[in-house]
């Protein structure tokens, strides 16, 4: 329905949806000529419905259109299998600001770069890497304000399991939760899929755990994850780095050298931000001072 | 005796041992003191290999809260692929009870198991979800005075699975004698770490 409305409503209407971020999903010149000048016959069926112009335009013989004609519905396929909206929210993901995970022997840890727009900004009242429940944390790579409905969802469906069984939620049970929070807004309408790409730290009854949750609403566990600008270096960067017996305070050292890697400027305690999980089940999101020092140890 | 938790009548009670725990029911359904309709009422549901609930109250919501337990415990093994624990157990009935404060279900649950580590647990609730837990024997039901008599004299600590049994066999069968609404035999687990053993009581007709 939503995808009507968007094909035979106004002007206004398209130029809405048509984010900078989004940009590929201008329609076509062609397609646009088509809208403004519908005619009765054209555009209305039998039950007098708007007909969509995909629809018109095979019922007129025209064949096969580009993928852009499916670009604006998050629930209608292209003809080559993609969903692009997710396509274009992972884009989006790619775009944002480096996080990474590793998960070390007895523990995991999360860091994220914070480099701010300007220098005015004041960076204590910027938090990337936040807590869901004592035992798990996350970090985000993506839209900071697609962020913060998830961690309030998080937070809640990890409460409202603690409430039913005064236990804390399993690491999987709440990344389980986190990708179906996702999921749901690929498939509902008037939505529009989260920008953001997600890394769960969490240390319970099976140990450390890293998992990864995407826009689509899936999600993997990992040793070692990288998302965000430069994902793909610094993956690869943590392929060499990474062994399965590392020690926590050593995955530490690796992921502050694996920011480093994709680092512009000079790292300092202020930009960048760490998240740790140990064999005491508390997720922990370090201070400015405890990352010096691990900044300074790196040196 | 009026009220709608002494409709039907029952008398359950769990208990703990050493590395063991046991818990027993009548088996009486009845609609008030004048009709005894059946002699074999299940009132104890396994709810895990190690975990049972015993359920006292409506017959009715008896059966009704049976059937929601196991959804919600087969539910939880699928999702989680883990057996849930006793205590845990424990509280999703007390949340579970909870949510239906200003409507309730008329039962009052009584939860017995061995925890991971082996050890008993056992807890009791009203029908609102209020949990006790206990170290020594929890009641429920309509004899749960003449049951709290009897095992507050027989239980003692550290008792193996044989003593297990045949003390709270003797403290179903005398506390029911003072009922006139449970009775009409009993049912028996002793739950230890290797094994379920379930035994049938006979008990007064009259």
């Amino acid at each position: 329905m939503r995808w009507a409305l968007c094909r035979g409503s106004t002007g206004p209407a398209q130029s809405l949806a048509v984010g900078p971020l989004f940009a590929e999903c201008t329609p076509p010149a062609r397609h646009r000529a088509m809208v403004e000048m519908p005619t009765l016959t054209q555009t209305q069926g039998s039950l007098g419905r708007e007909v969509p112009a995909r629809v018109r335009r095979v019922r007129a013989g025209l064949g096969a259109m580009g993928e852009s004609e499916y670009s604006f519905s998050l629930t209608t396929f292209a003809p080559s299998g993609k969903l692009l909206q997710i396509e274009y929210a992972l884009n989006c993901v790619a775009e944002g600001r480096p996080a990474l995970g590793i998960k070390a022997k007895n523990g995991v840890v999360l860091a994220t770069e914070k480099k701010m727009a300007s220098v005015l900004i004041e960076d204590t009242s910027v938090q990337k890497v936040e807590n869901l429940s004592d035992s798990v944390g996350l970090v985000y790579a993506g839209l900071p304000p697609d962020f913060r409905p998830l961690l309030k969802k998080g937070r809640k469906e990890a409460q409202m399991y603690f409430t039913q069984y005064r236990e804390q939620i399993p690491t999987s049970q709440i990344v389980r939760k986190m990708a179906a929070i996702m999921q749901e807004s690929t498939q509902q309408g008037g939505v529009r899929p989260f920008g953001v790409s997600l890394l769960m730290a969490g240390y319970d009854e099976n140990g450390p755990q890293l998992f990864q949750v995407d826009p689509s609403g899936s999600y993997f566990g990992w040793k070692a994850s990288a998302i965000g600008k430069n994902h793909v270096n610094a993956k690869s960067f943590l392929e060499k780095r990474f062994t399965e017996d590392i020690e926590l305070e050593d995955a530490i050292h690796t992921a502050i050298l694996t920011l480093k890697e994709g680092f512009e400027e000079a790292i300092t305690a202020e930009n960048i931000e760490i998240g740790v999980v140990g064999e005491d089940r508390k997720f922990r999101v370090l201070t400015p001072a405890e990352v010096q020092d691990y900044l300074g140890e790196v040196e | 005796m009026s009220g709608i938790m002494n409709y039907n009548g029952s008398a359950i009670v769990a208990m703990a041992g050493e590395k063991c725990v046991a818990i027993a029911a009548d088996t009486r359904y009845g609609i008030r003191e004048l009709q005894t309709v059946s002699c074999q009422r299940q009132k104890i549901f396994q709810l895990t290999n190690k975990t049972f609930v015993g359920l006292a109250g409506l017959a009715t919501d008896v059966q009704t809260m049976a059937s929601k337990l196991e959804f919600s415990l087969k539910l939880f093994e699928l999702r989680e692929e883990r057996v849930m624990q006793p205590k845990t157990i424990g509280n999703m009935i007390s949340h579970t009870l909870y949510q239906s404060r200003f409507g309730p279900w008329l039962t009052e649950p009584v939860v017995a198991g061995l925890d991971s580590a082996g050890d008993p647990f056992m807890c009791a609730f009203d029908f609102i979800g209020a949990m006790s837990q206990a170290k020594d024997f929890v009641v429920s039901g309509t004899s749960s005075e003449q049951l709290f008599g009897v095992c507050e004299s027989f239980w003692r600590p550290n008792m193996d699975k044989d003593e297990l049994f045949e003390t709270i066999s003797q403290c179903l069968l005398s506390a029911v004698d003072r009922d006139c609404l449970a009775g009409w035999g009993g049912v028996v687990h002793v739950i230890t770490e290797d094994q379920i053993i379930t035994k049938r009581l006979k008990g007064r007709m009259d």
